[in-house]
């Protein structure tokens, strides 16, 4: 029984703007969804019609059985965390957390001892009595968070929580909410851009494209399956070759002059022009193994990246550049720009994607 | 003023490295400033300060200040104290109100910058056109007041009104009081953030639980600062009460206006502790002024 | 990598568009509340005006309060001389202010709690003190200039070059924290610019908004200032209608209201200049 439902939402500013249009989502207690997507696709605006801020044009919220599209903000029992902290500046670290119970009427003690117990939780028991502006960043979302939870919430909502705080912190910040929602099992929207953040953290994520859900499913399904151009491209860097289909029915594309061979039949005609998405990690330097299908190119840049070094292989013709990751091995030498490289990759592995777009086709993959 | 042109001119050369005298020219750049300024503010500033311990045979004395409790001047001060704080409290409310109805309370921008630009006039618009504009309106024979009594039947002069009173000077000075504060007070409501209140809301608060434990809070230190400005503002007016009630109201600037222009005060020592006191008065209110700037400063970032 | 240009959406124009619900009165009962509010305070700002208004209208004939004041010379030479103290005093303050603001931001910050302190003294010596003090100082040897009327005319401009002071400095200052000087000079010097080309081709014309501003609303508090002009005995515009307000009956009521007009020109003019700048803009004096 779903906890949470969202079924065709769609919300257009008085300006004219269509910021979310037919959106559901169902989700289970205790399930914790990501929102990806690029700026201004909508993300924000859905999360704020959850927490009431912004009132749906159509569709329904339905939280735990009750219908709350018409229930101000303030009557919804749903804990948000915004991307600016927002914590109140006049008050304490400990006046902040104990807000939500405080406007609920909640006795002293009980506000107290509730305020030390999140104190604990966020790792932060010594600082109740510090004001917003004398904390960092990091320790500003924490108490933003802890805030959100304090008054238990039936829902916990985060947008953008991390982006204003520097790489490091954000990873270990993201481990840390991600590890404090197991423990509450409480049930979480969190909003990112960060495809590595929603890959990372998500039971599920939902793809969103201009307003649109593009896929929903399981970082695992969303990363090796996408079923969209869109999220193909967007989630995990994604090579994208121009192609022509030499034999639809054989599987065979002809990119820049070289002849592959997918598994299985192409839903394109046979001469038409199609897209060939290939993952970098995939992809390996040298010959491979003797079922693997084999592209020749020009080396047009070698980048390090620490751990992996990043390959640009340029293919003959309009076909495109294939970027190739390779483990960094220091006994090895690094190729050399311009010289004739050859790669190679799992038949499987290659997405034809239908250049109109209408329904991408994972020729080999959901053959297997 | 030239002079400090031609000293930057001078050391048009590329910067100096450790070593030269240039030390000393950069404070050549500031002399100017702080020559007029002195001669034209501190001088005559502590000579009236020199002036107001001295008695009329040129011996120290702190006998002036003393004085200062005598019924005239102790009653300036009570009067000048009286309207600058009504006036004060009463603009604030208002000037506060007003703002945040064009700032936040969903009117149209073009409102919004009319009002602003009002404000500028309006907070400039004191001395004597104002004070003749209100003559005109509801003085005895204004048309506010010759409506109300030809028309709803209701002499305000006969029932003791008058715009020559304490009263009347308040209800002139409300208005550059009302419009200095939707000046000084817009960025301060400019500064309260959305997030915040749709974080309490979130929280489950009410707009009165968001007001009383939050937005009040947090613009305590910016209206208490800006009435304070206000207070100021009133406490050193001259020409407005002057050209009203044509110096019968007991004002301290009135007084001193009066000792200037005929030693009112049969004692020109006294005239000085008596600006001197109202020199302290604003001197204490500009430094609880800033002291709750900072403070407002400090949470507005 | 290449990026194949024409993926595109699926068959999304044939989403049906759905009804929009009404949306909710949230916010309305404050909208409301805000234009009755907004309507008191206009009527209570107008009326002033239209009294007067109404009151020069009364003199008979019909529009003699005005015909009167176009034809008194008075009116006229009073307002050119609050004119030129007025631009007397713009030029002063910003030929101590600019060189000072930008010398100080530059190469003296140690000094600026001090420079701003002075600045903001006038806040706490009111007008009537000021004149109080200068005609105290002034009006015997070693500088007796009340004495002559030339000498007035210099105290007068002076006293009102420090009541500028406060915002005149803070604009100035606000607008050279806008435009980094320091870069702007360093860029400038490695350039072969020397200071004069520096203060008066590169700062100065960065600080137009600034300084235009600032220099309309000294305008506009100088025409209508009064205490200090009335102590000195200066034939300025606010020390005439002072004056005619005792024995004329309504052409006051016509100068009075002129006298708004100029200082809602002055700022509409500060308004207008402002406008798509990011300079903080004062736009209020000490009265
Ligand atoms: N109050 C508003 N009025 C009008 N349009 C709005 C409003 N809020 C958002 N929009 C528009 O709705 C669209 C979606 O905005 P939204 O804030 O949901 O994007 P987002 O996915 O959160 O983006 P980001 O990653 O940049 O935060 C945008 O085109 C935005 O311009
Ligand atoms: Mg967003």
């Amino acid at each position: 029984m779903s906890y949470l439902t969202l079924t065709g939402i769609k919300k257009r500013f008085p300006g004219g703007t269509v910021a979310v249009q037919d959106f559901n989502l169902s989700m289970e207690q205790g399930e914790f969804v990501s929102f990806l997507g690029p700026s201004g696709c909508g993300k924000t605006t859905t999360l704020r019609m959850i927490a009431g801020f912004e009132q749906p044009t159509a569709g329904t919220v339905v939280l735990d059985g009750a219908d709350i599209t018409d229930k101000p903000p303030n009557r919804r029992n749903v804990g948000m965390v915004f991307q600016s902290y927002a914590l109140f500046p006049n008050m304490t670290v400990a006046a902040n957390i104990g807000f939500g119970l405080k406007v609920r009427r909640r006795d002293k003690a009980f506000i107290a001892a509730r305020t030390t117990e999140l104190l604990d939780l966020i790792g932060l028991p010594d600082k109740a009595d510090r004001y917003p502006w004398q904390m960092s960043g990091g320790q500003q979302q924490r108490v933003a968070l802890a805030r959100a939870l304090a008054f238990e919430p039936q829902v916990l909502l985060l947008d953008e929580p991390l982006s204003a705080l520097d790489a490091k912190i954000r990873i270990s910040l993201r481990a840390e909410i991600r590890a404090i929602q197991r423990k509450l099992g409480i049930t979480t929207v969190y909003v990112t851009h960060d495809q590595e953040e929603a890959l990372s953290l998500s039971d599920r994520i939902v793809v969103m494209s201009e307003g649109w859900i593009e896929q929903i499913g399981t970082p695992f399904d969303i990363y090796n399956f996408p079923k969209t151009p869109f999220v193909a491209r967007f989630v995990g860097t994604l090579n994208v070759l121009n192609a022509r289909v030499v034999d639809a029915t054989a599987g065979r594309l002809d990119v820049g002059g070289q002849e592959i061979r997918a598994t299985g039949a192409v839903d394109a005609p046979t001469g038409s022009s199609v897209s060939v998405a290939l993952r970098p990690e995939i992809l390996a330097m040298g010959d491979g193994g003797p079922d693997d299908l084999r592209l020749r190119g020009t080396i047009e840049e070698v980048t390090f990246l620490g751990a992996v070094v990043r390959i640009r292989v340029k293919l003959p013709g309009d076909a495109g550049v294939a970027s190739v990751d390779t483990f960094n091995n220091p006994h090895l030498a690094v190729p050399a720009r311009d010289s004739a490289v050859t790669f190679s990759f799992p038949a499987e592995a290659c997405l034809v994607l239908d250049v109109a777009g209408r329904d991408a086709v994972a020729a080999a993959a959901t053959a297997i | 003023m030239t002079d400090s042109v031609s000293t930057l001119d001078a050391r048009s050369a590329p910067p100096a490295r450790v070593g030269r005298p240039r030390f000393r020219w950069t404070f050549l750049g500031v002399v100017p400033f702080f020559a007029f300024a002195t001669l034209f503010l501190v001088i005559p500033t502590s000579y009236l300060f020199i002036g107001s311990f001295k008695d009329s045979t040129g011996a120290w004395t702190v006998q002036n200040y003393v004085n200062l409790s005598g019924p005239v001047t102790s009653n300036a001060y009570l009067t000048s104290i009286e309207i600058s704080l009504v006036t004060a409290v009463l603009g604030g409310i208002l000037g506060f109100l007003l703002s945040y109805a064009v700032i936040a309370g969903g009117l149209p921008v073009r409102i919004r910058t009319g009002i602003f630009t009002f404000s500028g006039v309006a907070s400039n618009f004191a001395g004597v056109p104002l004070a003749l504009a209100f003559i005109f309106t509801i003085g005895r024979t204004g048309f506010i007041t010759v409506f109300l009594t030809n028309v709803l039947g209701w002499d305000i002069y006969g029932s003791g009104f008058t715009i020559y009173s304490k009263l009347g000077l308040e209800i002139v000075y409300l208005y550059f009081q009302l419009p200095l504060m939707v000046l000084i007070i817009a960025p301060a409501i400019d500064g309260l953030r959305k997030e915040w209140r749709e974080a309490s809301e979130n929280a489950g608060a009410s707009t009165w639980q968001y007001w009383r434990h939050i937005a009040l809070p947090i613009l305590m230190p910016s209206l208490l600062g800006a009435t304070i400005l206000l207070f100021g503002n009133a406490f050193g007016a001259q020409a407005t009460a002057f050209a009203l009630t044509g110096g019968f109201i007991n004002l301290v600037t009135i007084l001193i206006g009066g000792q200037l222009s005929g030693d009112v005060l049969g004692d020109q020592n006294l005239g000085y502790a008596l600006a001197m006191g109202m020199v302290a008065i604003m001197g204490v209110t500009i430094l609880a002024y800033s002291w709750l700037a900072r403070r407002a400063e400090r949470w507005q970032r | 990598m290449t990026t194949s240009a024409n993926v595109l959406h699926g068959d999304r124009d044939l989403q049906a568009d759905v009804p929009d619900r009404r949306p909710r009165r949230r916010g309305q009962r404050k909208t409301v509340a805000s234009w009755i509010f907004l309507i008191l305070c206009v009527a209570y700002f107008a009326l002033p005006l239209v009294g007067t208004l109404i009151f020069s209208l009364r003199a008979k004939p019909m529009l003699s309060a005005w015909t009167d004041m176009i034809n008194d010379p008075q009116v006229w030479s009073t307002l050119a001389y609050s004119f030129v103290i007025g631009i007397f005093t713009i030029v002063i303050s910003l030929l101590l202010l600019v060189p000072t603001a930008f010398w100080v931001r530059l190469r003296l910050p140690r000094l600026r709690p001090v420079v701003e302190f002075v600045t903001l003294l006038p806040f706490v010596i009111p007008p009537i003190v000021l004149v109080f003090g200068l005609i105290s100082t002034f009006s015997r040897p070693p500088l007796p200039l009340t004495g002559t009327s030339l000498g007035s005319d210099v105290l007068l401009v002076c006293a009102y070059v420090v009541l500028s002071f406060p915002y005149m400095y803070r604009a100035v200052d606000s607008g050279l924290r806008t435009i980094d000087i320091r870069t702007l000079t360093e860029a400038s010097q490695s350039l072969g610019a020397g200071w004069f080309t520096i203060l008066f081709r590169v700062i100065l014309p960065n600080l137009r908004v600034a300084i235009l501003s600032g220099a309309f609303l000294t305008l506009a508090i100088v025409v209508g200032e009064f205490t200090i002009a009335n102590f000195l005995a200066r034939p300025m515009f606010a020390t005439y209608l002072q004056q005619i307000s005792g024995n004329l009956a309504y052409q006051p009521a016509a100068v009075a209201l002129m006298s708004f007009a100029i200082t809602w020109a002055a700022m509409g003019v500060i308004a207008l200049i402002g406008r798509g700048s990011q300079t903080e803009i004062e736009v209020t004096g000490a009265h």
